[in-house]
């Protein structure tokens, strides 16, 4: 074969994996869009108000920008009338749930990252729980649900059932008013989430201080600091940008489970907010479900409005994960 | 640089009187009184700082080290020459006792810093790398400033009050000969540093615990040569004041900043002595060889 068609050869090769890329990327980007793009349509009669809709149709003038959206979609209670419908208790069910699971899988899964990663011995052990820990990550989160049910909501019937509980703490106006079984409560709703993400948190932890060159480690020991001194005033706060990255996108996730909740049996109508952390709660993503599977229209379009909100609320996760790996991040050796 | 001597060793009238002002500075290692380093047959005739008797040590079944007995005498500089693999990297991080982070590293035999046995189980290896500071091959300044470098060892171990750190500080610098190029600059980042003056920064901060003895990994190897030559005039600087242990690759290095040489081969010490006459009239064949670079 000669030198020139060989050349040839190379040329048309690299054009046509370049274009084999190209074709990848953009029909991705195209079935983003056009999931986002048919959503809106879908949704827009409760995100936008009808000022708006009137404007970019073409028969009206839009007089404020803030009137664009529709808020009373945002702060209203559920309805059964889809013109009355909203997704403030929705709202309110996932930012509690969130916080709950972050407050315990966060310092949990963190600790057990420094552990493993720092402290532990590299031994069979170890090796088994590592082993473990990456398969627990790859578990449906609806195995969780019914684990969650069991440990949080009914509690092995240790302590009889939640409607006729046999513990209780703090009076039962106050907001951290407790009782065991933990019923369909905003806490076993946390604690059953935080399963779900406390082996993701663990993973990405351990990887952000795998990351942390070890060279910082032995000089900070060559000073007679002691591991946990080590630990604690080197390998963390170099870590910390990357922890904090892999924290969001795990509460991200936290965010949008529905189904480890409906194994809980999370009721499907609230008509109000959580008043204390045994009341009972919805999520975004239940509420979702819950709106999809009614027969009537109006129901689909609600729940076309929420996972625009819900998709807000997520980019909004993302972007703040993003923008702290980038500016959080210094180099490190 | 006395007032930081004494800081760091009130006992310090006990050791031996400094010759190295009277010297040419061209030439500081012809000059030494060195004859001390020799295996311990010869008798001793000044403060010895490590002792290391029949010392073995293994990763796991394989062996590096072989009945290595060699004295370490104070403030002087001992540089450990040999090809890869030889051994000193291994010699060199047992004395302060950092092979601990090596999962089946072991050593039997005698070490002794002054007193203390340093391999013992329950020896206070936190304390003991306090006492025996150390430099590595690659520059590894901590992503903070260059003051929150030097301050993070003292701060370890102690309280300070905010001047007494930063006078601490200041004298840590400056005895590492950086003091004057960082000065405007401490709360900067010591990552912006050039990798000369990160190693120097090293230094100051291996120093600013007040350690007995400084260890140097192949200090130099990662520098250029103008780096290369001013980290030397610091090591040949902090022999009035510390005990002073170089591995090197680098015979000329070895030649022009240490006082003592160790030669190992294949995990044996072939041959140990004053530096001037390990390379001029060496008395084993093979460390002839070595330092004549016929191999290694």
């Amino acid at each position: 074969m000669s030198a020139i068609s060989m050349r040839t050869k190379r040329i048309v090769k690299n054009r046509a994996f370049l274009a084999l890329c190209l074709f990848s990327t953009s029909a991705t980007i195209l079935i983003l869009a056009l999931l986002i793009v048919t959503i809106m349509v879908q949704g827009s009669n409760f995100l936008f108000s009808s000022e708006a809709l009137s404007a970019v149709f073409g028969h009206g003038e839009l007089s404020q920008i803030p009137k664009i959206i529709r808020w009373d979609f945002l702060t209203n209670l559920a309805s059964r009338f889809p013109e009355k419908a909203g997704i403030y208790a929705a709202v309110i069910g996932s930012l509690w749930v969130c916080l709950i699971c972050a407050l315990l899988a966060l310092p949990l899964g963190i600790g057990t990252a420094i552990y493993l990663e720092e402290f532990a011995p590299k031994n069979r052990w170890t090796a088994l729980i590592d082993f473990n820990i990456r398969n627990l990550a790859g578990v449906p989160s609806i195995v969780y649900g019914i684990l969650g049910l069991t440990a949080f909501t009914r509690m092995f019937g240790l302590f009889g059932s939640d409607k006729n509980s046999a513990l209780s703490f703090g009076p039962d106006n106050a907001w951290w008013h407790i009782q065991l079984p933990f019923g369909q409560g905003l806490l076993a709703g946390g604690l059953t989430l935080m399963l779900v993400v406390l082996p993701i948190v663990i993973i990405s932890s351990r990887e952000a201080l795998r990351a942390v060159p070890s060279s910082l480690r032995q000089a900070s020991l060559a000073i007679g600091a002691t591991p946990w001194q080590t630990a604690s005033k080197i390998t963390l706060p170099a870590a910390i940008p990357s922890i904090l990255t892999g924290a969001i996108l795990a509460m991200s996730r936290a965010m949008g489970e529905a189904a480890p909740l409906l194994v809980l049996g999370i009721p499907v109508f609230i008509a109000n907010t959580p008043d204390n952390l045994n009341d009972n709660f919805t999520v975004l993503p239940f509420q979702i479900f819950n709106w999809a599977g009614r027969p009537q229209e109006s129901f689909h379009q609600l729940a076309a409005s929420a996972i625009v909100v819900l998709l807000v609320v997520l980019i909004c996760f993302n972007g703040v994960a993003v923008y702290l790996r980038q500016k959080l991040r210094k180099p490190m050796a | 640089m006395t007032e930081l001597s004494s800081m760091f060793h009130p006992k310090s009238n006990s050791v031996v009187p400094k010759e190295t002002n009277t010297m040419p500075e061209s030439r500081p290692t012809l000059a030494q009184p060195a004859t001390s380093a020799l295996p311990t047959s010869t008798p001793v005739s000044e403060h010895v700082t490590l002792r290391v008797k029949d010392f073995n040590a293994w990763y796991g079944a394989y062996q590096a080290l072989h009945n290595i007995t060699l004295n370490i005498p104070s403030q002087r500089v001992t540089s450990l020459i040999g090809p890869s693999g030889c051994g000193k990297s291994t010699f060199l991080r047992w004395i302060n006792r950092m092979n601990d982070l090596v999962p089946n590293a072991r050593a039997d035999g005698v070490m002794q810093l002054d007193k203390d046995d340093l391999l013992d189980r329950n020896f206070d290896v936190v304390e003991l790398r306090r006492r025996v500071g150390m430099v590595f091959q690659k520059p590894n300044p901590f992503p903070k400033s260059i003051y929150e470098n030097i301050a993070f060892g003292p701060r370890l171990h102690k309280r300070f009050h905010r001047s007494d750190l930063d006078a601490l500080v200041e004298q840590s610098l400056r005895a590492a000969a950086i003091w004057d190029e960082v000065k405007d600059r401490l709360h900067n980042s010591a990552l912006g540093l050039s990798g000369g003056q990160q190693q120097r920064l090293c230094i100051a901060r291996a120093i600013a615990v007040g350690p007995e003895v400084l260890l140097m990994d192949e200090p130099c190897s990662a520098l250029d040569p103008r780096s290369t030559a001013s980290v030397e005039a610091l090591i040949r600087e902090l022999r009035q004041t510390f005990t002073i242990v170089v591995v090197t690759h680098n015979m000329q290095q070895a030649a022009r900043v240490s006082d003592l040489t160790a030669f190992f081969f294949e995990g044996k010490l072939i041959e140990a002595g004053a530096t001037d006459g390990m390379f001029t009239n060496p008395k084993n064949k093979q460390t002839e060889d070595y330092v004549t670079g016929r191999f290694g």
